[in-house]
């Protein structure tokens, strides 16, 4: 780059990444910067591409299922659960009401760890050592509770096609009751370590501004549309599971910015905590497994199927040619697409704002590059 | 993986009251699983939205079908942008979401690759799927210009099938290696075949496999 700019500067060309802490991960980013101004970027993404799609074109439907929980790493549960919800759908199966109450149960609690992850990375990439280490200790109960149900916490396959391979452990309820009185109080606390901070809000207030046609023109779902001020949720527009017995705000932004999508973080996670509530209360007795035959061979068709993960919009489509292995598996993943706004977030923004842009998108590379 | 097929037997008392007590007689009712009530096969859609576009657009949809209540349009490739707009706009539907644009290869077929739109309308809250067959030696209109989301979705596309687009504005790989060779998608790219040179120059190993 050697155009003559102000005061016959050059714009000089910088990467950042892929190895960098404050990328998340494997993200490359070249920036054409004026400066400290930024006035175009590109990301390199591909580093941990691992082909899981084709994989899933060699696996049986059941194989396949694990693998789909290293995509998106930190929210393994709601990857899992997309998954085996497109196949039953593809089936034309219904899950029996406690299996329903319990993937929502855990959906949510892996909900509120992926928004944990978010927002201690997203402070300390921007100075605040404090709430990682808050964070993280919250998190680590809801892994517990993981663990006790399944035996993994993080990669859990918690989930099978069809409703769940175990039933919930004694004390289940007791723990994760007790977890959501524990929890609230602590949002308060983070939001009183950040929300009315001095240097908080001036590094995230109006830093990295989606207006709400941009988000829609770009794809953009999740948390990062909602705080363009589009009240959208795939729980409440198209429910799945038994998200339409529940009640639960959809929280929205005004402004677009990093500070909003840092508001309705930090809502949904309450919200989060009362689906939790509720599904505990409709959670009877019952079986936990649909009439699903042991050899899935599902009818020659395709289905699209997509939950609310807790970066946005996850699907799956599926295509079956009628036999046991999928023709082809598509997934549709949240991260990739939120990720194709950053040029528009930074476009004119200080070398700084790079890193604060880069979290409030909220990215799992394992889940852009699958 | 190996005991996938175990989760079924441990729900088996659970389930009593959704059947007949059969005696618990361990495996003997295996057979008559396959009740599944839902249509095993797509079938006919018809609805004053799919009118409005054969009016429109005559002979842009040549077949609308329904699968799992979602709709699928199949249209030809010279309407793709014609029937993208229409879909965009008030009367069309306002399907102003391109929630994804992905392919499918069947390698045997003549126009070998169907590339597939998923739409979503904020007005409607309904879902709308196309798909538009293309063949290897053809291009394909880019709908970047409607819809600013399938930017990165093509690329993505072209660099797992190799389909070509038209109007892209920056068409290259996005998850390989820029100077890979092959479709990883494709049907006839086996799953442990690689671009051995990439590997050799760019690896300093003999094989990745």
């Amino acid at each position: 780059m050697t155009e003559a700019t102000f005061l016959d500067a050059n714009e000089i060309l910088i990467n950042m990444g892929p190895q960098h802490p404050a990328t998340h991960g494997v993200l490359r980013v070249k920036l054409k910067l004026d400066g400290e101004k930024v006035v175009g970027s590109e990301c390199i993404i591909g580093y941990l591409h691992r082909g899981v799609e084709k994989i899933g074109e060699n696996r049986t439907y059941q194989q396949f299922a694990p693998y789909v929980d290293r995509m998106d790493y930190v929210a393994a549960v709601t990857n899992g659960m997309g998954y085996v919800e497109a196949v039953e759908k593809l089936l034309g199966v219904e899950v029996p009401p406690r299996a329903q109450f319990t993937r929502m149960i855990l959906a949510e609690l892996q909900r509120i760890a992926s928004h944990l992850v978010w927002l201690g990375t997203h402070a300390m990439d921007m100075g605040a050592m404090t709430p990682i280490f808050y964070c993280f200790r919250e998190r680590e109960e809801i892994l517990n509770i993981f663990e006790k149900y399944c035996g993994a916490r993080l990669t859990t396959h918690a989930f099978r096609i069809g409703g769940l391979q175990y039933d919930l452990y004694d004390g289940f309820e007791t723990e994760v009751r007790k977890f959501c009185d524990y929890f609230l109080p602590k949002v308060d606390e983070y939001e009183r370590l950040l929300t009315t901070n001095r240097i908080w809000m001036s590094r995230t207030q109006g830093v990295g501004i989606l207006t709400a046609e941009d988000a829609i023109a770009l794809g953009v779902t999740g948390p990062v549309l909602r705080g363009s001020g589009v009240k959208w949720d795939v729980r409440k527009a198209q429910p799945y599971e038994a998200y339409n017995q529940v009640e639960f705000e959809v929280p929205i932004g005004e402004h677009g910015d990093t500070y909003d999508r840092y508001l309705v973080r930090m809502q949904e996670m309450r919200q989060s905590v009362r689906i939790i509530r509720q599904s505990l209360e409709k959670l009877v007795p019952g079986p936990i497994f649909g009439k699903v035959p042991k050899v899935i061979k599902p009818p020659v068709g395709d289905v699209y199927h997509s939950i609310e993960g807790p970066k946005g919009e996850l699907g799956y489509y599926i295509v079956s040619d009628g036999s046991v292995q999928p023709y082809r598996v598509r997934v549709r993943p949240p991260s990739f697409i939120n990720l194709q706004a950053f040029d528009r977030m930074i476009y004119g923004r200080l070398v700084a704002d790079v890193v604060a842009v880069i979290g409030t998108i909220d990215i799992v590379l394992g889940e852009v590059d699958r | 993986m190996a005991d996938e097929s175990k989760p079924p037997s441990p729900v088996g008392p659970t389930e009593a009251p959704a059947k007949p007590p059969a005696a618990g007689g361990g495996p003997p009712t295996p057979p008559p699983k396959p009740a599944v009530k839902v249509p095993a096969a797509p079938e006919p859609w018809s609805s004053p939205q799919l009118d409005r576009i054969h009016q429109q657009l005559p002979g842009a949809v040549t077949e609308a079908t329904l699968f799992r209540g979602m709709p699928t349009l199949r249209v030809t490739k010279e309407f793709l942008l014609a029937v993208g707009e229409f879909l965009k706009s008030e009367e069309g539907g306002a399907y102003t979401l391109l929630t994804d644009e992905t392919a499918v290869d069947y390698p045997k077929r003549e126009q070998r690759f169907d590339v597939v739109y998923h739409l979503y309308s904020f007005q409607r809250n309904d879902r709308l799927r196309l798909k538009v067959a293309v063949g290897e030696a053809e291009r394909i209109p880019s709908v970047v210009g409607v819809w600013a989301t399938a930017n990165w979705l093509e690329r993505e596309v072209y660099d797992m099938f190799g389909v070509q687009y038209e109007g892209h504005p920056d068409l290259k790989r996005i998850l390989m290696p820029d100077d890979w060779v092959g479709h990883p998608l494709r049907k006839d790219y086996d799953i442990l075949r690689q671009d051995e040179a990439w590997v050799q120059a760019n690896l300093k190993i003999k094989s990745a496999q």
